[in-house]
């Protein structure tokens, strides 16, 4: 190995660059960002200003951000559902001053002066959901409107009542509690914040008219056309909102007994930098109370925080811009581009160095020589079928084999022109075994492992696994489960071929190369399943050994043949059989003769096997190229190989004209016929094998002669 | 176009509902406020409309092309601000107006900029940067909220000038709108701007550069606020950063989007602009006359610009089909 294969091995197989992939396509990187942003800003004015944590200072902070985070509350939920609301601190302000004029100049009680908050956001909340929700009008603008005109009237009242408000001589002891007073450490506030905040959450993430909020902001069209009544949908999230701001607003009443002119100014833009700073999208859809309340604590934290540092006049506001402008834009970017960057990142091959192999041109003279004796088989559902993977006959002689269309097709014996759908499953039936009782076992592509009794009742044994510790990818769930097969106790082995890609996605994972192929068995008795074996490079075919004491199983992009001892002195272990194929390895099963059959799906290539010692290479043409000007592996030509007991190949044969098999997925041995399939194959070939035993049967081979 | 039937539309739009609406303020204030026909308070209504309607034109070439400057008046008075506290520490005039240029135009290129490459809606843009240029201003260059003009500088001298009795920004403003009408009429690029506040998708198809020509749009409008600035620091000889939070920006809003310059874009001109300006300072200044306080005065601007949304909401109504997810 040259220096500078030495140093990509290192670079591509050591650094672990498929972790930022995954670690982007899980749905908490959104929440990633705010947390950050609010780790820091604690830490950096917790270091700075002292005394910060005290809790005499904390008490009186989290009783302005128990008021604050509602009125953010009631923002983020107009924006999940794609609105805006900008009167919030108008709202807050005249809510205030509702409650104030009920209680000191009314003199009633102070329940009173609640409803009369309430009652007050309710009715500034029903005019802006009326007004943007049925009248169709910009949210922006309508709510910045009713802003200045809910701040104008709020002026005009305060200066006209404030000096009532000073000479009334109103107390209340519930007033005071709300105001100052602690419950368990917290204030009311924040008790009332809380409360909030988790009613709403559980009503947005749990409930029918909150997924109406998120499905209206995620599209409102789509919601229109599920039926779903936009209008009256975004007509309630102001209303809302106009509640929360009032609750607010009664708060700060209690807190400070009167309102002035400085209640709820600049609260907008706080709360909607807030909303968009915890990673609430504009336009709605994506976004949750917490990160409402993230952003809500790092707003009130920095504002805060500069006021006590002693910074001047101006300074909150040029912060808040600042602020507002890039979360703004990296909210903006972060969704139009999220995707792209993970179409960039994900695919992170690594380097191998295949090892040399022997040829199978014709003519070479060489065990894996291919001839052209597939080309002579007779065709099944020619033109009918659409992706055969794998292909089995029961005891009386019936064929099945899946499609791509997620059913599994049933060709009647003797003639095989008649055929019937037998079970319609899912996802795309690959490896199929028959059990002892004649179920039908099919490893589902992108689904799971299922079972078809001879009633046709579908069921399924799994679709996971216990997750490995270190995973970042949810690696529980079988993502591509190929192939299976029964041992005699009737437990079932089967291979899932990649953790990092979905069953279609199978040439990216080729072109990557990273083993994350897996030996796992699912156990009738107690229906767990457990892992066997991890770290292969896409593991594929499964069979059972004649003597059942072992299986073989196909590594396919390593061109490698395992044995898995079950029985035995190396019981748990496996240990490779056959290596450096010239072809990749697919579906292997039991031949009459006391061999075994082995499909290639495709052929190695000089040009391929170069590549993969270049993983940059690979990785700048997955960035770079259209999907069908990649370099992957050759599946224009594949064939069938037979092998003994210790690897050793004993023949091998192909359709070189390409016309009728040129690759090869499946093949079966029955009463003397080869049954062959190909998964991108339009049709099950029948090859009479000469030679062999005319009254064979897989079935009887591994269940015994009659049932 | 015939749906209206017994009317035809060209006497239904909206400008043309202002503008008899403004006459027949006009007239009824001729008739019932004593000293309103004055010519001293007809000129003084135009001056009181000409900085208010400097700012609408930019701001109408901004809406035109389907976007929004809410930091227009922040540009406008911290941009001042600046250069006359320049100018006060001693900073010689050409250099302090040299950087307070520069400022204007960085502002003018980030707004342009975020909305134009990086997709962000203007409105949030404006509203960021807005803060952001007073906060700065405010809090890193100036000292107090209201700074002076220097004894004897061009902008002292500039307030005092008059042409014919008239006040000079009362010119100014009619040579801006005749520019921009000329720009918006007759240019290519201010043909642009139509073109793309229409449709924007069809005009960047078509080949025009829809991006640097929102830039552009950002950058005029800083300008042009820039301008009224200096307008109004000559005329009260003192500039003062409260202005940024009162209600003058929904009054340049109301200006263009009470003449009949539609949100979405695409629609209206100068003449919108004027007639919107005519409306507002014929009432702003009857409603001076009745002496109704200045609290009040903002209620009932925010109760017609709320009508006038309304009413824009319905001629121009938005196409649910066409709208774009996240256009708020």
């Amino acid at each position: 190995m040259s220096f500078r294969e030495r140093l990509q091995s290192w670079r591509y197989n050591l650094v672990p660059d498929h972790l930022v992939g995954e670690i982007l396509t899980k749905r908490w990187t959104d929440n990633a960002i705010p947390f950050l942003a609010l780790v820091v800003t604690l830490a950096t004015f917790g270091s700075i200003i002292p005394g910060f944590f005290k809790l005499n200072a904390l008490q009186e902070s989290t009783r302005q951000l128990g008021e604050f985070s509602m009125v953010v509350t009631g923002m983020t939920v107009v924006m999940l559902g794609g609105g805006i609301d900008l009167s919030v601190g108008s709202i807050f302000a005249l809510s205030c001053f509702s409650a104030v004029y009920v209680f000191f100049i009314l003199e009633q009680s102070i329940w009173l002066a609640l409803a009369a908050s309430l009652a007050t956001g309710l009715v500034f909340g029903a005019i802006n959901g009326y007004l943007v929700g049925y009248l169709r009008l910009r949210a922006f603008l309508t709510t910045l409107v009713t802003f200045i005109f809910g701040r104008a009237l709020f002026d005009i009242l305060v200066t006209t009542y404030a000096a009532d408000v000073q000479l009334s001589q109103a107390t209340s002891d519930v007033l005071d509690f709300i105001g100052d007073s602690t419950f368990w450490g917290l204030s009311v506030s924040v008790w009332l914040a809380i409360i909030l905040a988790i009613v709403t959450h559980i009503a947005l993430t749990r409930s029918r008219p909150g997924w109406h909020v998120l499905a209206v902001g995620g599209s409102r069209r789509s919601a229109h056309n599920a039926g779903i009544r936009v209008r009256r949908t975004v007509f309630m999230t102001y209303v809302f909102s106009g509640f929360c701001a009032s609750i607010g607003g009664f708060l700060i009443a209690c807190r400070l007994s009167g309102a002035g002119p400085g209640t709820g100014l600049n609260l907008e833009i706080m709360a909607l930098t807030a909303a968009v700073v915890g990673g609430v999208s504009l336009g709605g859809g994506r976004g949750s109370v917490i990160k409402g309340l993230m952003g809500a604590i790092i707003v009130l934290t920095m504002t805060n925080g500069l006021i006590r540092l002693g910074y001047g006049t101006g300074t909150n506001q040029m912060v808040l811009g600042i602020m507002l402008a890039v979360a703004v834009t990296i909210d903006i970017r972060w969704l139009k581009n999220r995707h792209k960057v993970l179409n960039e990142v994900y695919v992170a091959p690594v380097y191998l160095k295949m090892g040399e192999t022997q040829s199978a041109v014709p003519g070479s003279g060489t065990p894996y020589e291919l001839d052209n004796r597939l080309s002579e088989a007779d065709h099944i559902g020619l033109g009918e079928l659409e992706g055969p993977e794998d292909v089995i006959l029961d005891r009386d002689d019936n064929l099945y084999c899946g499609t791509r269309h997620g059913e599994i097709v049933r060709f009647f014996a003797p003639d095989y022109v008649r055929s019937e759908v037998f079970a319609h499953i899912g996802g795309f039936p690959l490896g199929l075994a028959f059990d002892k009782t004649g179920n039908l076992i099919s490893c589902v592509g992108a689904m799971g492992l299922y079972s078809v009794s001879p009633q046709r009742e579908v069921k399924r044994l799994s679709a996971e696994t216990s997750r490995s510790w270190t995973s970042i990818v949810d690696d529980a769930r079988l993502r591509d489960p190929n192939d299976c097969d029964i041992a005699p106790d009737g437990r079932i082995y089967f291979t899932d071929s990649t953790k990092r890609y979905d069953a279609h996605d199978w040439a990216l994972d080729s072109i990557e190369n990273r083993a994350t192929g897996r030996l796992l068995v699912y156990d009738p008795k107690d229906g767990s399943t457990k892992t066997l074996l991890d770290g292969y490079r896409y593991t594929n075919g499964v069979c059972m050994a004649h003597d059942g004491k072992s299986l073989f199983f196909a590594e396919s992009w390593a061109c490698r043949v395992h044995r898995y001892w079950l029985e035995g002195p190396k019981a748990g272990t496996a240990e490779c059989v056959i290596r450096d194929m010239p072809g990749y390895p697919d579906n292997i099963n039991r031949a009459s003769d006391g061999n075994y059959w082995m499909a290639w799906l495709g052929m190695r290539t000089p040009s391929f096997d170069l590549s993969l010692r270049h993983p940059d290479m690979r990785k700048r043409m997955t960035r770079r190229l259209p999907q069908d000007e990649w370099l992957f592996p050759n599946i224009n030509t594949g064939g069938v190989v037979k092998f003994n007991e210790k690897g050793g190949i004993v023949e091998a044969m192909g359709d070189l004209s390409g016309g009728a098999h040129p690759m090869v997925t499946s093949m079966r041995e029955h009463k003397g016929f080869l049954f062959v399939g190909g998964i991108l194959n339009n049709r099950i070939g029948r090859y009479r094998i000469s030679g062999a035993d005319p009254n064979w049967t897989s079935p009887a081979s591994y269940w015994g002669a009659t049932p | 176009m015939n749906a209206i039937g017994w009317l035809n539309l060209k006497s239904l739009n909206q400008e043309g509902i202002v503008f008899a609406i403004a006459v027949v303020l006009f007239v009824a204030a001729a008739i019932g406020l004593p000293g309103f026909i004055d010519p001293n308070n007809l000129v003084a209504i135009v001056r009181s409309v000409s900085v208010l309607g400097i700012l609408a034109l930019g701001m109408a070439v901004v809406i035109i092309g389907r976007g929004i400057d809410l930091s227009a008046v922040a540009i406008m008075a911290m941009s001042v601000a600046w250069y006359l506290q320049l100018l006060n520490t001693g900073t010689s005039d050409g250099l302090a107006f040299a950087y307070v240029l520069a400022g204007v135009l960085a502002i003018g290129l980030l707004n342009g900029f975020l909305v134009a490459y990086a997709d962000v809606p203007a409105i949030f843009v404006t509203l960021a940067t807005g803060s952001f240029v007073f906060g700065y201003v405010r809090s890193q260059l100036i000292t107090q909220d209201a700074v002076p003009v220097p004894q004897g500088h061009w902008v002292e001298l500039l307030g005092g000038l008059r042409f014919l009795d008239i006040p000079i920004e009362v010119f100014v403003f009619a040579g801006l709108a005749f520019l921009f009408f000329l720009f918006l009429r007759y240019t290519k690029w201010g043909r642009y701007i139509y073109f793309a506040g229409d449709n924007p998708v069809a005009a960047r198809n078509i080949g025009i550069p829809v991006r640097p020509m929102l830039v552009l749009r950002y950058v005029l409008s800083a300008f042009v606020a820039l301008i009224a600035g200096l307008l109004t620091a000559a005329s009260l000889h003192s500039i003062n950063t409260r202005v940024v939070n009162s209600t003058l920006l929904y009054d340049i809003v109301l200006v263009a989007v009470i003449g009949g310059i539609g949100l979405s874009g695409g629609r209206g001109g100068v003449r919108n602009v004027l007639v919107g300006a005519a409306l507002i300072g014929i009432l702003l200044n009857a409603m001076t006359i009745i002496d109704i306080p200045l609290l009040y005065q903002n209620l009932i601007k925010a109760a017609i610009l709320l009508g006038a949304i309304i009413v824009d909401g319905i001629i121009n109504p938005r196409d649910e089909q066409t709208a774009q997810q996240g256009d708020i």
